[in-house]
């Protein structure tokens, strides 16, 4: 019961050019596993999460769920987005419900369920509210309710928590923690916040841009649940920047005009003055 | 009333028209290329010019004065449909195909809700040209009406009856607008929240 990633491949033709987004990806995401996409922005991260979830089409290679190779997108991936995208002509309620009632599921089995995992993101007292009524952080957490509803093995999480603000983020991130430990669900994860990734990955992959293609993994083995303060996840989420600067090097070089130096214009800290931490 | 009873027939058969047209352009991409610019073109025709070719076919009776009504609502409600349902937020289509949704069932729980605001004033666009389809065909062709009755006005040069009836179509107007489509917007506008600039 495992997610495989096999040769994927994944280019789009413009007028002048085709430009190779993914190339020969291979990965594996085991059960119940942890998993962190890292990667500069433009590295392709996102297109191999709707690859995966059969959003888009590969130009080559395949994605084998379960056994069986992915032809589209289904309910046994569901997709959680960086924007809610909840339907504001549904209450809160009827749209945690929504994948249930899709997969015919009867109303009070459905109702029972719902107000489950509503408690579980601690918004019960929201349930018959519109969605226009909420703050950004409690609608992601009615996204998160409505996926983790459809009981799939798999969720797919498109840097979910990056349009929020950084309160409450931190906070998000400690539920999502919470509840992937309760559930035990095959998450995996794109972002390009290292400190999240650290916080909350069992492996965190990095992918390096143009052609994206997967650099380096880590196994962060650090006890759960793991506090952002942590001197440890400092120390691994500055070895992990060493590892994405070169990568955020090369984007900018390529995006940005000719007089742009790594040197003089580099924002990210070089870890290896910290002398002393994490010893 | 004669005027309300074709009007009621007339747009009720549009709109049923209008939605299966407008549903199967946006499903079937054939359709789309081939179909969309003429229903464009058909749009642009004004309704009273359907009036001869209508009498022609018909006779001079209620059919005739029903066809000019339909025909002259259904495209502004199928452009309506197809422009409303193409411009949703793609991103709710690709939550529900992740959720399980695919064919009718995306339609019915995604599509059709997500574009029912400008559903709705396709509606109210197809409904003051269907009134004035009305108005043109029973100026011409009717015996009871009362665009007739505005015919007999002037006929009688009588200033103040066509005056009189001209306020009633206004107010006519208005208050299907108010008291019909009025309350679905407010009830959509309060539910998306839209209402809050």
């Amino acid at each position: 019961m495992s997610v495989v990633v096999e040769n994927i491949s994944k280019s789009f033709i413009t007028k002048n050019d085709t430009i190779n987004t993914l190339s020969n990806i291979n990965v594996e995401f085991h059960k119940g596993e942890f998993v962190c996409i890292l990667g500069p922005s433009g590295c392709g991260k996102s297109t191999l999460l709707n690859i995966i979830a059969g959003l888009e089409k590969e130009t080559s290679g395949r994605v084998v769920c379960n056994g069986k190779e992915v032809k589209g997108a289904g309910p046994d991936r569901v997709v959680m987005f960086q924007e809610p995208a909840l339907f504001p002509w549904l209450k809160v309620i009827d749209n945690v419900e929504f994948g249930m009632k899709l997969a015919g599921i009867p109303k009070d089995e459905r109702r029972e369920k719902a107000m489950k995992y509503l408690k579980m993101v601690h918004l019960t007292r929201f349930q018959n509210c519109y969605i226009h009524e909420l703050s950004g952080g409690m609608r992601q957490r009615v996204a998160l309710a409505r996926a983790l509803t459809l009981d799939s093995e798999i969720l797919l999480m498109d840097e979910p928590f990056a349009a929020l603000d950084s309160q409450t983020k931190n906070i998000l991130q400690l539920e999502l923690q919470q509840i992937w430990l309760e559930t035990k669900k095959n998450i995996i994860f794109v972002t390009h916040n290292v400190e999240e990734a650290v916080l909350l990955a069992d492996r965190v992959i990095v992918m390096s841009a143009n052609p994206g293609a997967i650099k380096k993994e880590f196994h962060i083995q650090l006890a759960r649940p793991r506090q952002p303060d942590n001197i440890d996840l400092a120390y691994l989420a500055a070895d992990i920047m060493k590892e994405l600067k070169e990568e955020v090097e090369k984007v900018a070089k390529a995006e940005f005009d000719t007089n742009w130096t790594s040197k003089k214009d580099l924002v990210l800290p070089d870890s290896d003055s910290d002398m002393g931490t994490g010893i | 009333m004669a005027s309300a009873k074709r009007i009621f027939l007339g747009y009720m058969l549009s709109i049923i028209i209008g939605i299966f047209v407008g549903l199967a352009i946006v499903r079937f991409k054939y359709l789309d290329e081939n179909v969309s610019p003429l229903i464009l073109g058909l749009q642009t025709l004004p309704s009273i010019c359907w009036l001869p070719f209508s009498i022609l076919w018909y006779g001079l009776n209620e059919s005739a004065i029903i066809f000019v009504i339909t025909i002259g609502s259904t495209f502004a409600v199928s452009i309506a449909i197809e422009s409303g349902m193409k411009n949703i937020n793609p991103l709710f289509v690709r939550a529900a195909r992740t959720m399980g949704a695919k064919g009718f069932s995306l339609y019915w729980n995604v599509i059709i809700p997500a574009s029912l605001p400008s559903i709705i004033s396709g509606l109210k666009q197809g409904w003051s040209f269907a009134w004035r389809a009305l108005m043109a065909g029973e100026m011409i062709s009717a015996t009871k009406g009362l665009g007739q009755v505005l015919m007999v006005g002037r006929d009688l040069a009588d200033i103040s009856q066509v005056m009189a009836i001209m306020i009633v179509i206004v107010i006519l107007g208005v208050a299907v607008d108010k008291l019909i489509f009025g309350k679905m917007e407010i009830n959509i506008r309060q539910k998306w929240g839209l209402d809050k600039v």
